[in-house]
């Protein structure tokens, strides 16, 4: 204890339980978190650094590499802008059934997946309540990109939502007051004045959105239609190696999806600091 | 500030009754756990579901009879190769029921399984069999009788994937065989042939129900390829008169590999029951419930009296235009193989 | 006072926009799968449910959440507990870690696991030769179920820590409050719903994991099956109603649980309002 705390001279200690909590949060995150994570690397110590290159890049790989970072792009985008609109209106309009449309919006996150995924492959097959509606007009979903970008905007939708929501809410009334007073109009003042408030938890919640849709499998592969080079989403790529029995390609793979959503975690976090620091720093 | 006296009840309660709850849940599992009979698991494929809940209760009252003793059989269905890392992995069944040669041949090089298998029980431990069949719409309208006919143009075809399910793998070695009988073994022809083929697919499942479900449920496709016996299954529980069984006048052999987990089975003091419960598949009772699930048989009675269901066809074994499962495998399967290759864009 | 946004045409737009996305985004798919488990009567539905291995695959679901939640909470609240009332180096760098279960895809959380405990691993292979079998088993279950949802709870608790500061908890310290008092009469009640808010996303989350569960389960109907397992099966074996009529189980546990999370916002706010 003492020693820990003569890492950071200046700072004083006040707070009891530093000890307690770091045990029992250590203790957990090596045993459940990192300990598993080992079994990972072991498997890759395994191969040579040509051979783990090879399995990477090898074409079918990349172009599920392709086909998942295109589709959680888009899915992070649409959920960027339908995120933003469904934040807005919860927040700044009152109307019938609002409670009803918050509640909803964490549907994604109780809803399981595999449970989406069948039924989305459902609504949106060229017989199905949608598909049949939008397949006539040209659209087809379901065994496209489209739809594997529909299944991942659909299970990340919530992060977006319920990151904007509180810095929208905290937002103090003068802010827009202000603006309207100056005489802008509703657009020019939204981008002007609100969105510089909006923009980290926007890129936030875009980010952890998109970071989520990397990792998606369950939702996705009812709808995807897994054609080689076209629909093969990564997620798919390491099953498929499992059920070769090359648990080394599998974790191979695993690892590069691990090493970039870890590394944008990562940069979301200190982001995220950085911002609090900022706005804690800017009020005084 | 807010009501602490409130909220330290209200914690308490909710404190006392995860640990209750925690209680009776961990109660509840060990009890489950402890069964008082004798329980054997078969490990098997994940369409055989329905075949072994009615083979099952046979086997115990057949059990009952013999040894005056209740037993219980528990069902474990997954892909056959994900079941056989399952065992690797130590899932602690007794007898695996596969659809992939390969799939034991895993389990006996780890050493679970007896090196001399397919002696183990008659007809290379296979006690039934089926080929890969096609499924296709009410007439027919594409006119699809053989393989040659599923590389038209306009036919659009629905198979699981053969990298991650053995159903997918059966109709890829099918097609080969038939090329390569068709082009006299001339390699370029018959990978032509196969490249065009699997253009042709419409969706790659990744097991046999999913491509079954894009087939019938979404509408996608003109034919769906599958095991002779799941086409028929298909066919009587979606409606006969909306889909055409067309068996191919050449086709593959599909074996249903049977072992014993024997490591397994001695610690779990089921040696004799898995013995026996592998050994009854073969019994006429056995292969009449089989044979009632469109898989073909190999007892007389039985073909005999099912004779009108299998309609005569040539069916080639994978050794005769492979060599041996692993030289199939290593040669088309593995990573980089002749399927990545006639894959490649 | 006029704020953005607030003219009438725009309100009726964008109310009517996010409207109209999120019945046919969110609304529908909830809609499609109790049509799809009723749609050949309440009779075959209930059929469905109270069949013997769909009952046996709802209990090991819910114990399995049952146990998930209490170990989530003490974790959660000591990780957050540790980096919102202590500066240490290595803080934001614990704080990338918890999220590792939202970066790693679930089949690949029941892989690591399998390879660590299965009967190859180097802790399995130990296990077993003293017939302790964890992967194929309930334990197995729960193991991964903890790893995918444990950083639910800390999400919810370290930005709200974090706003509100520790310098009421400093002030007990200097009346000489112990720690766990202060913990008890100061922290808890401050936290208490993002607390609740946690353990309901954990609770969700625990019952409806699909991918790790399904690497480490072995699928053994009426011993090792859980619910969205028994649903993957049903669909598989041609009973869509079956499965669809599990999968409205799951849904209305979601409903449930999205029910109890907006009455605990309910109740929040007009607490605020009161204050």
């Amino acid at each position: 204890m003492r020693q820990l705390a003569l890492w950071r001279p200046g700072s004083t200690r006040v707070l009891p339980g530093f000890g307690l909590s770091m045990g029992i949060s250590v203790l957990f995150i090596s045993l459940v978190l990192l300990l598993p994570i080992t079994g990972l690397f072991g498997q890759l110590a395994g191969l040579s650094l040509a051979e783990y290159w090879a399995i990477i890049t090898e074409g079918r790989v990349v172009a599920s590499y392709m086909v998942t970072i295109g589709a959680a792009a888009v899915a992070a985008l649409v959920n960027g802008v339908f995120g933003l609109l469904l934040a807005w209106v919860l927040v700044r309009y009152e109307f019938p059934g609002k409670r009803l449309l918050d509640a909803l919006m964490d549907l994604p996150f109780a809803l399981p997946t595999a449970v989406a995924g069948i039924t989305l492959a459902t609504l949106y097959a060229s017989n199905g309540w949608m598909g049949s509606i939008l397949e006539p007009l040209g659209f087809q979903v379901a065994y496209t990109w489209v739809g594997i970008a529909l299944a991942m905007a659909f299970t990340s939708i919530p992060f977006v939502v319920r990151t904007v929501q509180p810095v929208l809410e905290d937002l103090p009334a003068e802010v827009d007051e202000a603006a309207m007073s100056l005489g802008a109009t509703d657009g020019v003042a939204f981008r002007r004045v609100i969105m510089p408030h909006l923009w980290p938890a926007l890129v936030t919640g875009t980010g952890l959105a998109f970071v989520r849709s990397l990792g998606e499998f369950g939702a996705i592969i009812f709808i995807a239609g897994n054609m080689p080079y076209e629909t093969e989403i990564t997620a798919l790529m390491i099953f498929v190696k499992l059920q070769e029995y090359d648990y080394a390609a599998a974790s191979a793979i695993a690892s590069v999806v691990l090493f970039v959503s870890l590394a944008l975690l990562l940069a979301i976090n200190i982001w995220q600091g950085r911002f609090v620091r900022r706005l804690h720093g800017g009020k005084g | 500030m807010s009501l602490p006296t409130f909220s330290r009840t209200h914690f308490r309660r909710s404190l006392l009754t995860i640990a209750l709850g925690a209680a009776v849940a961990s109660a509840a599992v060990s009890s489950t756990a402890a069964a008082q009979e004798r329980e054997l698991l078969n490990s098997s494929y994940d369409i055989a579901r329905e075949l072994f809940s009615a083979i099952n209760p046979e086997f115990q009252a057949w059990w009952q009879e013999e040894h005056g003793e209740e037993i219980g059989i528990n069902q474990s269905h997954g892909g056959s190769s994900a079941q056989a890392r399952a065992i690797l992995q130590g899932l602690r069944a007794d007898v695996v029921t596969f659809n992939q040669v390969t799939d034991v041949q895993v389990l006996a090089d780890a050493g679970l399984v007896a090196e001399d298998w397919q002696e183990a029980f008659e007809n290379n431990a296979s006690p039934y069999y089926s080929t890969t069949a096609f499924l296709v719409r009410k007439d027919n309208p594409k006119g699809i009788e053989s393989w040659d006919d599923l590389v038209k143009e306009d036919v659009r075809m629905v198979f699981p994937n053969p990298k991650t399910s053995g159903n997918g793998r059966y109709t890829y070695l099918a097609a080969w065989g038939f090329a390569e009988n068709e082009f006299d073994g001339d390699e370029e022809q018959i990978q032509d042939f196969m490249r065009t083929f699997l253009r042709n697919v419409a969706v790659f499942d990744t097991g046999g129900r999913g491509a079954t479900t894009s087939f019938i449920e979404r509408g996608i496709g003109d034919v769906l390829i599958s095991f002779e016996s799941e086409v028929n299954n298909i066919r009587s529980e979606y409606g006969s008169d909306d889909y055409e069984v067309i068996v191919p006048p050449v086709s593959i052999l599909a074996e249903f590999p049977v072992a014993v987990v024997g490591p397994n089975a001695e610690r779990n003091g089921n040696s004799d029951l898995a013995q026996s419960y592998l050994e009854y598949l073969y019994s006429e009772e056995a292969q009449r419930l089989l044979a009632g699930f469109n898989y073909r048989v190999h007892n007389e009675t039985v073909v005999a009296e099912f004779a009108d269901q299998f309609p005569e066809t040539e069916l080639f074994e994978v050794e005769d235009v492979f060599g041996s499962w692993e030289e199939a495998m290593e040669a088309h399967f593995a990573g980089g193989a002749l399927l990545d290759q006639l894959q490649r864009r | 006072m006029r704020r953005i946004g607030d003219a009438p045409s725009v309100r009726r737009l964008l109310i009517g926009a996010a409207l109209l996305l999120s019945a046919l985004f969110l609304l529908l798919p909830l809609v499609a799968i109790f049509a799809q488990a009723f749609s050949q009567g309440m009779a075959v539905f209930w059929a469905n449910v109270s069949n013997t291995f769909t009952l046996h695959a709802i209990g090991l679901t819910l114990i399995i959440a049952l146990l998930t939640i209490p170990i989530c909470l003490v974790f959660g609240v000591a990780l957050a507990w540790l980096v919102t009332r202590f500066s240490f180096p290595g803080r934001r760098i614990l704080q990338t870690l918890i999220d590792i279960p939202f970066a790693v895809s679930p089949v690949v959380a029941g892989l690591i696991y399998l390879l660590l405990y299965g009967r190859n691993g180097w802790i399995g292979g130990w296990l077993d030769t003293h017939d302790i079998q964890l992967m194929f088993a309930w334990p197995g279950i729960l193991m991964v179920t903890i790893f995918v949802t444990c950083p639910f709870v800390a999400r919810e608790l370290i930005p709200l820590m974090q706003a509100q500061g520790s310098r009421e908890e400093e002030a007990a310290v200097t009346l000489g409050a112990s720690g766990w008092t202060i913990f008890r009469r100061i922290t808890l009640p401050n936290i208490r719903w993002a607390l609740l808010y946690g353990i309901i996303l954990t609770n969700a989350r625990a019952v409806g994991e699909f991918g790790a569960v399904s690497v480490v389960s072995g699928a053994i109907r009426g011993r090792t099956n859980t619910l969205p397992l028994h649903l993957e099966q049903l669909y598989q074996d041609y009973n869509a109603v079956g499965a669809f009529a599990s999968a409205s189980l799951l849904a209305l546990i979601a409903l449930l649980t999205l029910a109890a999370k907006a009455g605990l916002e309910w109740r929040a706010s007009r607490r605020e309002a009161l204050l």
